[in-house]
């Protein structure tokens, strides 16, 4: 086998069996949960000594392996997740901060280690999902509380009381009897010795301070100064800088350098290299590397001809539409209920409709790059923007030719993720700063330009489903059926452990929608994508709640309904949903359609519900459109979580999504022409402006229902509350995204 | 050779005439406030003052600097203007990922400076850098609260 794998990131999943041992089962384990996150990790299936079943510590239990607590009064808390924007640490803080009682603002929060102490969603450790709060939220409380009983047991001991005269405010114990009291940063040592009990009982929710409360981000002044640092901002003692060119067709490879010796001569080039689909340059700088690897003349091996399993030399994204609609392949049901044979042959009306979502990329703001050391004494340090640390370890371990357990990860702050930052067959850069380190016997930083990193990024499937609904004599929908076909990321990454045929990833957002619709059939059909694939902020709600709802309001229309008044009979049942639409109409000052003057122009709304991460939305858009562009100004959205740990940050989380979803609908498409694609950086992928942004208005509220997400949710109600918006006023039904494909009639 | 004045100090760097001084500041000074992002002037991040204007570092090469007064965004708080941002953004709790806000912070420092009382009109062509976090409605409080 070639000794550098052209992937060597590959995740399990990937069909090979070489893939499959480059990896290892550990990893196996790992990624088995992420794939089935409802169920628990079987290590059994793993082999008996190996994956999550050889854990040792029960995770989230020991104290010290999370918190630091220090002389001067602060906490060192190491998370189980990696914040990224979506204000993970604060919530951390807020949870442990609560029950351990002391202020939020006095935690430093760290992405921790690797370690078993840290697999707390459902047996493994990712951020990812939007499951970091719901899947930590009760072990975290209890961390802190048993953290506290050690301090309250720890200051008996040293104040010769009995416990149960104790008392704690904010960071200190408190002897009331007798006026004396101790900090817990002097009382640290002594309570971190003590066997910890589980047991020790949690602060009744009506006592809270913290959570629950809008408490400051406690990252903020680091990031409006300039101090906080990236992955991107580390340097390491006598490191070199590279920069990689990767081949223009991905599968190629370097075959020959016309010109390596007068590049080597360049300034400041410590070294060429040809890397698996890539060549690279080191140097003492990052801007004379990439000087330099742009001067290579470099000689490429062929992309194959045509055909689908390759991105060949003729592959383009409409090629790949083009193949998805025509595949004649039976869908394998992802939902069925009741007879929506006999229900559309009973039909008084049968309406069909086809939609298309683009490959999107992820466009975090922050290039991603790694660092590697490999050290005298056999061990290997990485510093690396990941989501799941576990893993990474893995495979950085696999391919440095180590044990795992001789790979230090670091996983500093990540400057936006939205699902970047998993494994993604060659969409990393820390394998190369591996293969570099050992090459060079140096510490190496690899940083992908942007060019690079919009050529080589995983992207949001292209995905197409074909929608049929059955109309009764009142317009009301008796059945609904869809065929999607493609493929989503959970299938490509671990498919391996599904239980199913049926893509979760590809038919989330059609299947377990809520409305009284009887008779159902949902179908997946996989086509495998020559392309990396990749999970992208909610994933496959991001596109199918927009297929799905769009449809919705065609059903509408094509049975003479107000779009809003159908969805609420639909949803007579479902008291949380009706709630959920009832609060979204009051916020935007009671529903109505339009089209209807405003400041001067003409606008209309839309009208989605989604079901995403455990989580409720019901949005309401308000759009106009000017120059055959849409332009959205309000957006209001109500937010069922369940409960909610800091309501400020899921408002701003929302509004984050919120504006995801907007770019993306309005303007975001990846394409590939010749084998190619055509976007290199932000002005050939436009993403959302200042501009384009419209105003957020977000109601929360907590049903009381199980915790759901935060991070995605926000998003997938959003593109299909534009486009049903942008049909009310212009009479076009957008069917194939994003909007800005489509010159849309002046209103 | 040049030499350069940055956040008041003289700094002399050997580095190519054509090098960016993004890339000045970020790895032959080791400051790396200043963000990477696009390096083709689309985005903002790298956004520092130069003589008091706002300029996109990546598209500055470090020979056409000459005797301009550079300031990052590691000398923000040293002015008054800059800490009244500061403070701006951390009591609009801007920032979410955080990748884009030094640029954002350096760009409102500049605009509140030449116009202490924006018009709508005057941040938005003012505050033009992305960010992919969509923090644009917090930025435009953070900068009408700076300004109050
Ligand atoms: S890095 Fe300079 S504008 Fe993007
Ligand atoms: S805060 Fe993340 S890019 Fe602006």
């Amino acid at each position: 086998m070639d000794p550098m794998p052209h992937h060597p990131a590959a995740p399990v999943g990937a069909p090979t069996l070489s893939r499959r041992r480059l990896l290892g089962s550990a990893a196996g384990a790992l990624v088995l949960g992420v794939a089935l996150p409802g169920r628990a990790v079987r290590a059994e299936a793993q082999g008996p000594a190996e994956g999550a079943g050889a854990i040792a510590p029960k995770p989230g239990t020991r104290v010290p392996a999370f918190l630091e607590i220090r002389p001067d009064g602060t906490v060192r808390f190491l998370s189980p997740f990696v914040e990224g924007g979506q204000g993970i640490a604060t919530g951390m803080a807020q949870i442990v901060g609560e029950e351990l009682d002391v202020d939020p603002a006095r935690f430093l929060v760290e992405c921790a280690p690797p370690g078993p102490d840290y697999a707390v969603v459902n047996g493994i450790r990712m951020t990812g999902g939007s499951f970091s709060t719901r899947s930590s939220y009760a072990l975290m409380r209890q961390l802190g509380a048993t953290a506290r009983d050690m301090l309250l047991r720890a200051a008996a001991a040293r104040l010769k009381v009995r416990e149960a005269e104790l008392t704690t405010r904010d960071g200190t114990v408190i002897h009331a009897a007798s006026g004396r009291s101790l900090a817990y940063g002097a009382l640290a040592t002594d309570a971190m010795a003590l066997k910890p009990n589980e047991a020790a009982s949690l602060r009744p929710p009506e006592t809270f301070r913290y959570i629950g409360r809008p408490v400051a981000r406690i990252d903020v002044r680091d990031k409006s100064t300039g101090r906080a640092v990236y992955a991107i901002d580390q340097a390491v003692e006598g490191m070199l800088y590279a920069a990689v060119a990767h081949a223009p067709h991905p599968g190629t490879e370097p075959v020959g350098i016309d010109n390596e010796a007068t590049v080597r001569a360049m300034p400041g080039v410590h070294s060429v290299h040809r890397l698996p689909g890539a060549v690279a340059v080191a140097a003492d700088s990052w801007w004379r590397a990439r000087k330099a690897v742009e001067a290579l003349s470099v000689r490429w091996s062929r992309p194959k001809p045509t055909g689908l399993d390759t991105v060949a030399a003729d592959f383009s994204s409409d090629g790949l539409l083009a193949a998805l609609k025509a595949s004649a392949e039976a869908g394998h049901v992802a939902e069925a209920e009741g007879d929506a044979g006999a229900a559309f042959a009973g039909a008084a009306k049968v309406i069909e409709a086809e939609y298309a979502a683009p490959y999107l990329a992820h466009a975090q703001l922050e290039p991603p790059s790694a660092i590697a050391r490999v050290n005298g004494d056999g061990t290997l340090d990485v510093w690396l923007p990941n989501q799941m640390p576990e893993l990474f370890q893995a495979v950085s371990a696999k391919v440095a030719g180590v044990e795992p357990d001789k790979v230090r990860l670091h996983s500093p702050m990540l400057g936006g993720f939205f699902g970047r930052h998993f494994i993604y067959e060659n969409g990393n850069p820390f394998p190369q700063a591996i293969l570099l380190a050992k090459a060079t016997g140096r510490p190496v930083k690899v940083l992908w330009s942007r060019e690079e990193e919009f050529a080589r990024d995983g992207l949001r499937p292209l995905s197409f489903s074909r929608f049929r609904a059955a109309l009764d004599a009142a317009g009301h929908p008796t059945a609904i059926e869809a065929r999607t076909v493609g493929e989503g990321p959970i299938g490509r990454y671990f498919g391996v452990l599904m239980k199913t045929p049926v893509d979760p990833s590809a038919v989330e957002g059609i299947v377990e929608k809520p409305y009284a619709i009887p008779n159902r059939r949902m179908t997946f059909t996989k086509v495998a994508h020559p392309v990396t694939i990749a999970f992208w902020r909610s994933v496959g709600h991001s596109m199918n709640d927009a297929f799905y709802e769009s449809f919705l309001d065609e059903v509408a229309q094509a049975g003479g309904h107000d779009p809003f008044d159908l969805r609420v009979a639909l949803l007579k049942d479902k008291p949380r949903h009706l709630r959920l639409l009832r609060e979204v109409a009051d916020l935007a000052g009671g529903w109505k359609r339009g089209p209807y003057e405003a400041e001067g122009g003409k606008r209309a709304r839309g009208v989605a519900l989604a079901s995403p991460f455990g989580s409720e939305t019901a949005t309401i858009a308000e759009v106009s459109v000017a120059e055959g562009e849409a332009r959205v100004h309000n957006l209001w959205i109500a937010f069922d979580p369940g409960s909610v740990v800091n309501p400020a940050i899921v408002k701003a989380q929302v509004e984050s999504a919120a504006a995801l979803g907007t770019s993306s609908v309005l303007f975001e498409q990846v394409v590939y022409r010749d084998g190619v694609r055509q976007s290199q950086n932000f002005d050939t992928y436009p993403i959302l402006r200042r501009e384009h942004m419209p105003a957020v208005h977000v109601r929360i509220v907590e049903s009381g229902a199980p915790m759901g997400g935060v991070g995605e949710p926000g998003l997938p109600g959003v593109p299909p509350a534009i486009l049903n918006a942008v049909a009310a006023l212009t009479g076009q039904r957008v069917r194939t995204l994003p909007i800005a494909n489509t010159r849309l009639a002046g209103a | 050779m040049f030499d350069l004045s940055i956040n008041g100090r003289t700094r002399r760097v050997d580095v190519e005439p054509d090098t960016p001084l993004l890339w000045v500041l970020r790895d032959t000074l080791g400051m790396t406030g200043t963000k990477y992002g696009c390096g083709i002037a689309q985005c903002g991040a790298c956004t520092v003052l130069m003589d008091g204007q706002a300029m996109r570092s990546c598209q500055v090469t470090v020979d056409s600097v000459g005797s301009a007064k550079v300031e990052t965004i590691e000398a923000v708080e040293a002015d008054a203007t800059g800490r009244k941002v500061v403070e701006a953004w951390v009591a609009a709790q801007v920032p979410q990922c955080g990748y884009c806000q030094s640029g954002q912070v350096m760009a409102a420092t500049a605009l509140l400076r030449s116009t202490p009382k924006p018009s709508d009109d005057d941040i938005a062509s003012a505050m033009t850098n992305l960010c992919r976090c969509g923090t644009y409605n917090a930025i435009a409080a953070a900068v009408r609260r700076a300004a109050a």
